[in-house]
């Protein structure tokens, strides 16, 4: 039996544009469903936005919560609380020394809902009409320190802040703490609810966003052609991370290992990506070496592919430049076209797809691809899903965040 | 048009139902707000503001902490309402 100290992955949880549950949204991955859809918000409207759908959150967390909980909750962190919940209980609810217990839920924007909201309160009609938890409600912190309060974690409340890389990096660090002895249980991931004017007006001028107005089911569509801009998502998943030995103590499943993180930054452009990916591949580089494989163990990488017309190409060539030939034997999955951009949620939902894929040995397909880009020169895998080899494998999570961050997670079949 | 009792309690059961998700039926006359009902400082604060929206009444901050029970609420809102 081996000495060397793994992290292992023992539960799941998720609200998004597809499902109010990881299980729901799988399901809908594996049919090949698209999350996004018009927003019939007055705003969109009011402000002439040139973009006017989006991949909604698919079930309220107003069917979830109490009312009270919803009242002193970002919807940020009311995302958070749902999908924490559930991997908790999926993970078995387990009796957990809270010491020994840490959160880290990472966002990309936080409490934004609450800061514009409260902010129109006050212009509007006055101070006494700022709610009194307004700070602690847009805090970016707000997530991982409501969900630390409600299921007695105590050895940290963590959030981990890169634009887009959030999720995925929460995920790294909470692996590193593992590791090193701080905790033997953490409740790991991202969340994010920026669909409000403000935000996505800003990415809307950034001309980020796809603007297939007439068509939003085919607007997020990875590595094809005619892709135009992401498409902005909601929600959060998040996973319940022990120590090896905790986790066959208590007799737990097992989905998977989760191997320490490869991370980076580019120091390039506040927003392009380095166009040949050297901060990218070295992340990628890093994740494969900590997790003590080589390029040829990956059999199936979860893109961060958002859709842009560059980032695709830059993360298609990162791929390249970071496994070489060794490429070739990776199949390629571009969840983002049917989940739309979580953004600081996303790396966190996609190393749950990376960690399903690995478990239950499917890599998902990428939707909307009607005629590839010749500048990707990947296995794409499109129009089916498709069977991952049985014995020893791992798969790949990319993330890249605004500010230049990598983050790549490798996961391992147990 | 000043509420009868019955009404202002009635109607602050229902404020203090929606900050804090305690039975109406809990929120009586005798009880108070922290140490019966565990209603904190933020939350007491929120209270206020919407009894004030509902009762048309002013309660001003230094007013607050002389309000320890439901009932004393109920009397300033009633003695306070034109």
């Amino acid at each position: 039996m081996s000495t060397e100290r793994r992290v292992v992955v023992t539960g799941l949880g998720a609200t998004t544009p597809l499902g109010g549950t990881i299980t729901d949204t799988w399901d809908a991955i594996l049919a090949g469903t698209p999350g996004a859809r018009p927003m019939t918000e007055d705003w969109v409207e009011k402000y002439e936005l040139p973009v006017t759908f989006a991949a909604t959150i698919h079930t309220s967390p107003e069917e979830v919560l109490t009312k009270v909980e919803c009242r002193r909750m970002d919807p940020s962190a009311q995302y958070a609380m749902v999908a924490s919940r559930e991997a908790w209980a999926d993970a078995g609810s387990p009796e957990v020394d809270p010491e020994r217990f840490m959160v880290a839920i990472g966002t990309g924007i936080g409490g934004v809902h609450t800061l514009l909201t409260q902010w129109d309160n006050l212009r509007e009609k006055g101070v006494r009409r700022v709610f009194p938890l307004a700070v602690p409600m847009l805090m970016p912190n707000t997530s991982s320190g409501n969900v630390s309060l409600a299921l007695g974690a105590r050895a940290g409340a963590h959030t981990a802040v890169s634009a887009c890389a959030s999720g995925a990096e929460s995920m790294g660090l909470a692996v590193d703490q593992i590791l090193s002895g701080r905790a033997d249980i953490v409740i790991a991931g991202g969340t994010e609810a920026a669909i409000h004017p403000l935000p996505f007006a800003g990415f809307a001028q950034m001309q980020a966003l796809s603007t297939r107005n007439d068509d939003p089911a085919h607007a997020s569509r990875p590595y094809d052609t005619a892709r135009d801009g992401f498409v902005m998502g909601e929600g959060a998943a998040v996973i319940v991370l022990e120590s090896e030995e905790h986790a066959r103590a208590r007799g737990a499943r097992i989905y998977a290992e989760l191997a320490p993180a490869g991370m980076s930054s580019d120091a390039h452009h506040i927003t392009a990506p380095e166009p040949e990916g050297a901060g990218a591949s070295r992340a990628m580089r890093e994740a494969v070496q900590r997790a003590g494989l080589t390029p040829a163990d990956i059999v199936h990488i979860n893109a961060h592919a958002t859709s842009t017309p560059v980032g695709d190409v830059a993360e298609a060539n990162a791929i390249r430049r970071a496994f070489g030939d060794a490429t070739d034997g990776m199949c390629v999955s571009g969840t983002k076209s049917m989940t739309g951009h979580l953004l600081g949620a996303a790396g966190a939902l996609e190393a749950l797809f990376t960690i399903l894929s690995v478990h239950h040995r499917i890599a998902p397909a990428t939707i909307n691809i009607e005629n590839l880009d010749p500048e990707i020169s990947l296995d794409v895998v499109r129009g089916e899903h498709r069977k991952l080899p049985q014995g020893d494998i791992a798969a790949l999570n990319n993330s890249f965040g605004f500010g230049g961050h990598n983050v790549a997670l490798a996961v391992k079949s147990i | 048009m000043a509420q009868s009792e019955q009404e202002i309690l009635a109607g602050l059961a229902e404020i203090v139902n929606e900050e804090t998700g305690l039975d109406p039926e809990t929120v009586q006359s005798d009880k108070a707000f922290t140490d019966d009902l565990d209603i904190d400082s933020l939350s007491m604060m929120t209270i206020v503001v919407n009894a004030e929206e509902k009762f048309g009444v002013r309660i001003p901050d230094d007013e607050v902490k002389n309000l320890r029970t439901v009932g004393d609420a109920v009397s300033f809102i009633q003695s306070n309402q034109s």
